[in-house]
Order: structure tokens, then C-alpha cells, then sequence
């Protein structure tokens, strides 16, 4: 049996797929249990997306409009890593998120709270060598959803990441230190305890930038490669 | 050492942001292979359509050579082709990709896969991605496929795409009832 390329993620990291708190998982979580695939090249190549070429903007969604975005305006950075430590370089970072009002920009949100014209809450930035990636955006608010009586979202971006193959997919969200809102959140609670507290960013005083901006670090850490024999 | 970031949903919100236009053109022109339509559609537990979903695909070239430096053999790569594409569903649950066939790739233990292109599925109500393939019906390369080999013989047709009368490759996803897919951990 040759060895997988990249280690497995065990069941204490991940949310089940059927999280009934969170009420659009019934209908949607598949029951049947994945069958475990030996990674080929199909699983340890994926898009590396280096044809992409990004705006140096892309990264700054307060100036993505011809004006300010309205609300706080913050630092988002860190490093995506794998867990083994290592930096994954030039990794593809993508966010997106509400305004401040907690309104996204797009079609089928609802919520009856404004626009902001000068606010699109799309972003990417490919991270450097080192994995260190830099967002600068405004703080997202908390909105209500029809989860259940009186529910609402915790501040949260949402990231995307592709790492180096099509093994390392992920898509998460960030959100921020000590919200009130986490606690009753299904969506963060579907994540077991002792992993959860992964997704909360940290307040970074260091980063903060006087005068302008609170910072905010969130490191992304992606599945990694087992040891090689030769390394055993 | 670090530990792994856990997963959560995509949500309903990500058109227009993450997804700026869609990337369903793989294969500009030149790219050598069998040209090919896929059009995936993706229902819920109870057959529904779901109409706010997100699909990726990857795939090899038509010469079976993945566009990734893990894949190091002697094949030729297409310039333009990168094989990865990713739509929104439309109203009506379908995602349409142009590209070409992809070409056999090996298999760890030996022997060759049948061709096939990886799919990734993310959804609002899904707090992972759900990865899955999807094969050719009638490609007699899937008689030996070790991947296919694993199913449950009566679960195999969910991951074979039929051709329908126009030469369109299509594939019902169903993530959940009686004709679910057959789902992959990777």
C-alpha cells in the first residue's frame, strides 16, 4: 500500500456534513459515508492558478468605489501554512463579506438594513513566498438569518483557499475575537470544540496602524504531507 | 505544529464576490483533444434543485498530463489549458463547462485510471466540500478503473455522465436520497 501524499484529517477538526442546529444541513448533507480514495495524481495536483492576474488593488476593499466604504476599518492578515509548519507560497487568498450593516452585495440578501454604494466586500490576494497575505477592509457587521427564532451571524469574512492540490481545498470563515454572537452561532458550533477557536481571528496591536486602522491576524493552516520514509 | 483550519459553509452570498465570472471555458482554442460539453445539476436530499451552489472541476488534459508540477511525466502540456473551471448553479440547479476529454492518468498501485475529472461541490447547508468524479458511461477504459472498482456496483451509475442527443455530456449530482452520489474522502 503506498502512503497518501497528504495527511488525513481526523473527525475532532471538521463539522459533520448533518448538523440539524444549523437547519439547511438536512437537507443537503449527504448520509452515505465517502469512501476513502487513495490519493493519485488526480487528488495531489490541483489549480495552482498562477495565470491569474491580479489588480494591486484587489486586496483593499475600501477602494474598490469611487468613495469610502462606511465603518470600521481594519487590518486582515497572516500566513497560510500547512500543518506542518510550513509557509504555503503564493497561495491564491480570496474573502468575501457584508458591509458594515451587515448587507452583502448581492441579489438575494434581504435583510432590510443599507447598501453601502462604496462597498463591494469582494477580495484576493495571491500570499507572498513566506504565505503572509494582507487584507485591508472594513470591520463586517452581524445580520439576522431565518435559522431559528431570533438567530444571527456573528461578524464573520469568508476565506478560500486552494493550496497546492486538489486535496487542500478549503473554504472557512473568520471571525472575531470574543463575539457575543459565537456562542449561539450553528454554523461556528458545528465545528467541534478545541478546533473552533481556530476560526477566531486575533486582535493585533502590533499590526494596528495609528491613526487609521485595527488589525486583525488570522493564520490559515491547510492540510500537509506526511513524512517520506526517508524522512521517518 | 500548526493545526488544520476547519471548514465551513460557502453560504449563499459568494456570486458576484468570489466568483466574479464564471471560468467554465477550459480549453481555448488550439488545446489538442476531443472538445466536450459537461453539464452538471446538483439536487438536494429530496431530488430539489439547488439553485445556490458552487461546483469546481480539475481535471487532466486530453493527453493525460495534470498542469501541476506534482505531475512529472514525459506529456505534453496545452498552453491555455490549466484544467481547472469553476461555475454558480443557475436557477434551474446546472453548471455548463466546455472543455476537452481528459486523457488516462496512472494509478499509485499500478495500472491506469479511467479518464475522469474531479468535482468539488460547495452549497449553503454544506460545511464541507463534497468532492465526487465524474466518468464517461460507455468508456471501456471504466471496465478497469480501480477507483470505479471500489463502488458498490448498484452506486457506479451515479458517477457515470450520459451523453445526451446533442453530444452533451450530463451528470446528475444528488447529495443525499435514494440515488445519492457516491462521495470521496480525499
Amino acid at each position: 500500500m503506498t502512503q497518501d501524499l497528504y495527511r488525513r484529517t481526523d473527525a475532532s477538526t471538521h463539522p459533520a456534513n448533518l448538523s440539524p442546529e444549523y437547519k439547511s444541513t438536512p437537507g443537503r448533507a449527504p448520509r452515505q459515508p465517502a469512501i476513502v480514495l487513495p490519493h493519485s495524481l488526480s487528488e495531489i495536483t490541483g489549480p495552482l492558478l498562477e495565470t491569474e492576474r491580479l489588480d494591486a488593488l484587489e486586496n483593499d476593499l475600501t477602494k474598490q468605489r469611487t468613495g469610502e466604504p462606511l465603518g470600521e476599518r481594519i487590518v486582515v492578515h497572516g500566513r497560510v501554512l500547512d500543518e506542518n509548519g510550513k509557509a504555503v507560497p503564493k497561495a491564491m487568498v480570496e474573502i468575501w463579506q457584508c458591509n458594515a450593516a451587515g448587507r452583502y452585495h448581492h441579489p438575494g440578501d434581504r435583510h432590510d438594513a443599507p447598501l453601502d454604494p462604496n462597498f463591494y466586500g469582494g477580495g484576493r490576494v495571491r500570499a507572498d513566498e513566506d504565505g503572509r497575505y494582507q487584507f485591508i477592509t472594513i470591520k463586517p457587521g452581524a445580520y439576522p438569518w431565518k435559522n431559528h427564532h431570533n438567530a444571527w451571524r456573528p461578524a464573520h469574512i469568508h476565506f478560500s483557499l486552494f493550496g497546492p492540490a486538489f486535496a487542500t481545498r478549503l473554504i472557512t470563515q473568520m471571525y472575531f475575537p470574543q463575539d457575543p454572537l459565537l456562542s449561539f452561532d450553528p454554523i461556528y458550533n458545528a465545528v467541534p470544540a478545541g478546533a473552533r477557536e481556530r476560526l477566531q481571528a486575533a486582535f493585533d496591536m502590533e499590526h494596528t496602524r495609528p491613526e487609521w486602522a485595527l488589525a486583525y491576524k488570522f493564520d490559515i493552516v491547510l492540510r500537509g504531507r506526511n513524512a517520506t520514509p526517508l524522512e521517518n | 505544529m500548526p493545526q488544520v483550519t476547519p471548514s465551513q459553509t460557502i453560504g449563499p452570498f459568494y456570486w458576484g464576490t468570489v466568483v466574479k465570472a464564471y471560468r467554465a471555458d477550459l480549453a481555448p482554442p488550439g488545446v489538442a483533444g476531443e472538445r466536450i460539453e459537461v453539464v452538471l445539476t446538483l439536487h438536494d436530499v429530496q431530488g430539489a434543485i439547488v439553485p445556490d451552489g458552487l461546483f469546481e472541476i480539475w481535471q487532466a488534459n486530453s493527453h493525460g498530463r495534470y498542469n501541476h508540477p506534482e505531475d512529472r511525466r514525459n506529456l505534453p502540456l496545452d498552453a491555455g489549458f490549466e484544467g481547472y473551471g469553476r461555475a454558480s448553479t443557475f436557477t434551474d440547479g446546472s453548471s455548463t463547462f466546455a472543455t476537452v476529454k481528459p486523457g488516462r492518468v496512472p494509478w499509485p498501485a499500478g495500472g491506469m485510471q479511467a479518464p475522469h475529472i474531479n468535482v468539488s461541490i460547495f452549497a449553503r447547508g454544506l460545511l464541507n466540500r463534497v468532492a465526487t468524479r465524474m466518468y464517461f458511461d460507455g468508456d471501456p477504459a471504466n471496465a478497469e478503473d480501480p477507483v470505479l472498482k471500489m463502488v458498490d456496483p448498484a452506486r457506479r451509475p451515479t458517477l457515470l455522465a450520459k451523453k445526451d442527443g446533442k453530444g452533451t455530456w450530463r451528470l446528475p449530482i444528488h447529495l443525499g436520497g435514494p440515488n445519492e452520489t457516491v462521495f470521496f474522502d480525499i
